[in-house]
């Protein structure tokens, strides 16, 4: 838990590999977008014209379905991203405190990254852990029944 | 001989660190010399209990929970490996558990029974007999069968998937789909989570079947990203499936081709809207479609389509391996059948319940779940996720079926309950359901789009004591308004929270008592 994220830096060669290998699927756009972003840690603009000719789309049409989903970045995120379930069953079970505290531990809001581009805190609307609330996820790695011990736990392995 | 220990691989196990658990088990029978084979099963659905580990014994599968790393090597101490009763964690024969003992387990007969990654063992519990019949049944008899059945759409809209089916089964057309809906984004609820994790191997079968019943020889799992888990059991049970021509071009040896594969959506909660959801397939932004067409005429890529809920598919082998009469015999009214719903929330006793429809929300809320964990009252239950209403106790005689929580302008949805206890403030929760809607609206209607921005705004002035009484009366016109005009439910069924808190709860609407508090 807690492994700092790294990406490959951009390069158009990788990118076009990328989009020709799921062209032969049935609309393949968002396969593409995640695999980008799951290379490059996000969907960098210089492959919306790349995805646009690929799939005789236009630009417009390509950045419409980036911004759309909000799993799509359009910029790196810090080296940990920290969601914290901010949906009904977590509120019944304290999340707003937590986030409050993990706000004020970070001195961002949700949405930032740290000014030293160590932890990106994000708000996410059910993990699908919900009798065992509150949830998080840490880099992609899940955690059930928080509470602020815990938390601080995970600001720790985030702050590294 | 080797003793079998069971350790969850469901997300709620792994969440509560049972991947951990399972290298530290492993690690102290090796120490210990004691030879232990481990299966990684779903989840029985006892969340307060997870990680529960079951040892097999000759008498049963003998369970022990919550079981953190620091109590493996105390568990060895007290021969938990040989079913000992001594532990403070032993729970005894785990079909024995109340909890498990009360339910009806048709669709869930085999999560957290089986290992999910094995095709054999799914077999040697039932599996594939529904498949079997199916193709020796014909379209015509599946579809008959699945409507004789009662089976109505698990996603939330009740809809007769008979009829659905039928619909497509007639439609013309050379190419098309089975969609499963498995973008599972209702707070509140993780039933689909817990079979595609738990049983993959029950929707790969179930929409084979409904391949079968309309002539569709491809399908997609539209899985929302935050399932990564589900991800990997659903891609391993797809290849074990089509290996054993499960799928694959010919089925079975027949001449039905039927191909599987899983998608993976971007973080839209609208994407679980069926048109949204088809859109998002497409490749496009998540917008709503105005229906008609229906997608059964014009769905995916513009061909016919049935799209289902994990849970209406999951339902299906069951029905055509049992008969329909054996899934009709459960259940009231126009509510046929079982509902695995999920107990959710500040309960003591959280997790997935299935059971026949016509339970009433205060034996699950009170005896069932065991009320709030934190020994508080309830105060309120919100049922069907973010689009469903808050009921208060008061309404705890409402039976779980479709037709009674919409008599009393609720929705039972996908079957989540989430509880609050009296510390919740149901102006907060009614503010929140806005800003949800706002967050989440796909923009292609006004009612939705600025409705929901609007709703959050005035609240929030009647939060800050600014002209009270004629901004409520804005809410309530603003919410007929999102209810009668908005393209889905997604507008028109966010006035449910909204109006339950005002109607239910109207002491949190008092400015005057809450003292001109700001909310946060």
């Amino acid at each position: 838990m807690g492994n700092a994220m790294s990406f490959e830096p951009w390069s158009e060669t990788r990118a076009s590999a990328i989009i020709a290998g799921q062209l032969g699927r049935e609309g393949p756009m968002l396969p593409i977008l995640h695999e980008l972003q799951h290379a490059f840690g996000y969907v960098p603009d210089e492959a919306i014209p790349l995805i646009a000719t690929a799939l005789n789309e236009t630009g417009a049409e390509v950045y419409g379905v980036i911004t759309f989903y909000h799993d799509f970045r359009r910029s790196l995120p810090g080296r940990h991203v920290l969601k914290l379930c901010q949906a009904e069953a977590c509120q019944a079970c304290g999340s707003d405190d937590l986030a409050a505290r993990a706000k004020s531990a970070l001195g961002i809001d949700f949405g930032e990254t740290t000014p030293d581009g160590r932890v990106t805190l994000e708000p996410i609307y059910c993990l699908g852990l919900c009798s065992m609330s509150p949830s998080a996820m840490l880099d992609g790695e899940i955690v059930a029944r928080i509470d602020s011990n815990r938390l601080d736990e995970l600001l720790a392995e985030a702050n590294q | 001989m080797s003793i079998r220990i069971y350790v969850p691989r469901d997300a709620a196990a792994i969440a509560a660190g049972a991947d951990k658990l399972t290298a530290m088990i492993e690690k102290e029978a090796a120490a210990r010399k004691i030879e232990i084979e481990i299966v990684r099963n779903g989840s029985r659905g006892m969340h307060w209990l997870e990680p529960l580990v079951e040892v097999v014994t000759p008498r049963g599968r003998v369970g022990y929970g919550p079981v953190s790393v620091r109590d493996v090597a105390g568990l060895f101490d007290a021969k938990f490996h040989e079913g000992a009763a001594g532990h403070g964690l032993h729970q005894g024969l785990v079909e024995q558990i109340p909890f498990f003992a009360k339910q009806t387990r048709l669709t869930f007969a085999r999560c957290g029974l089986i290992d999910p990654r094995s095709l054999d063992d799914y077999r040697a519990h039932g599996g594939y007999v529904g498949l079997e019949k199916a193709l020796a049944a014909g379209p015509v008899s599946i579809v008959d069968q699945v409507f004789k059945s009662g089976l109505r759409g698990r996603g939330g809209a009740g809809f007769p998937t008979g009829i659905k089916w039928k619909t497509v089964a007639e439609a013309a057309g050379a190419q098309k789909y089975i969609v499963c809906n498995a973008d599972e984004g209702d707070s509140g609820t993780f039933a689909d989570r817990m079979i595609m994790e738990g049983d993959p191997f029950l929707l790969v079968e179930g929409m084979t079947i409904a391949g079968l019943a309309v002539g569709a020889t491809r399908g997609y799992i539209y899985l929302r990203s935050e399932y990564p888990h589900a991800k990997i059991a659903l891609d391993a049970a797809i290849e074990a499936a089509e290996r054993a021509s499960y799928l694959g071009n010919a089925i079975l040896g027949s001449a039905h081709a039927f191909h599987l594969e899983v998608r993976v959506g971007a973080g839209a909660y609208v994407c679980g809207e069926e048109t949204s959801l088809l859109e998002s397939l497409e490749g496009k932004r998540g917008l709503v479609r105005a229906k008609p067409p229906l997608p059964a005429h014009v769905g995916l890529f513009g061909k016919p389509t049935v799209i289902n809920n994990v849970l209406s598919l999951a339902a299906v082998p069951f029905i055509l391996a049992e008969g329909p009469e054996a899934y009709a015999a459960f259940g009231m009214g126009r509510s046929r059948g079982t509902m695995p719903i999920q107990l959710a929330g500040n309960l003591k006793y959280g997790g997935l319940f299935e059971v026949a429809f016509g339970i009433t929300l205060g034996e699950l809320v009170d005896e069932i779940g065991g009320g709030p964990f934190t020994g508080r009252p309830v105060k309120a239950v919100q049922v069907g996720g973010p689009l469903g209403a808050y009921f208060p106790r008061a309404l705890f005689d409402t039976p779980f079926d479709y037709e009674a929580f919409a008599a009393r302008d609720g929705l039972i949805g996908h079957g989540g309950i989430v509880v609050f206890d009296d510390t919740a403030d149901m102006l907060k929760q009614a503010r929140f359901a806005f800003e949800f809607c706002a967050h989440e609206s796909c923009g292609k209607c006004t009612p939705c789009r600025i409705g929901s921005t609007r709703g959050h705004e005035v609240l929030d002035k009647v939060i800050e004591g600014n002209a009270p009484e004629s901004n409520m009366a804005l809410v309530q016109d603003l919410c007929q308004t999102m209810k009668q005009s908005s393209l889905c439910a997604l507008g028109g069924f966010t006035p449910y929270p909204v109006l339950s808190a005002i109607t239910h709860f109207p002491e949190d609407f008092d400015v005057k008592k809450r003292h001109l508090e700001p909310a946060e």
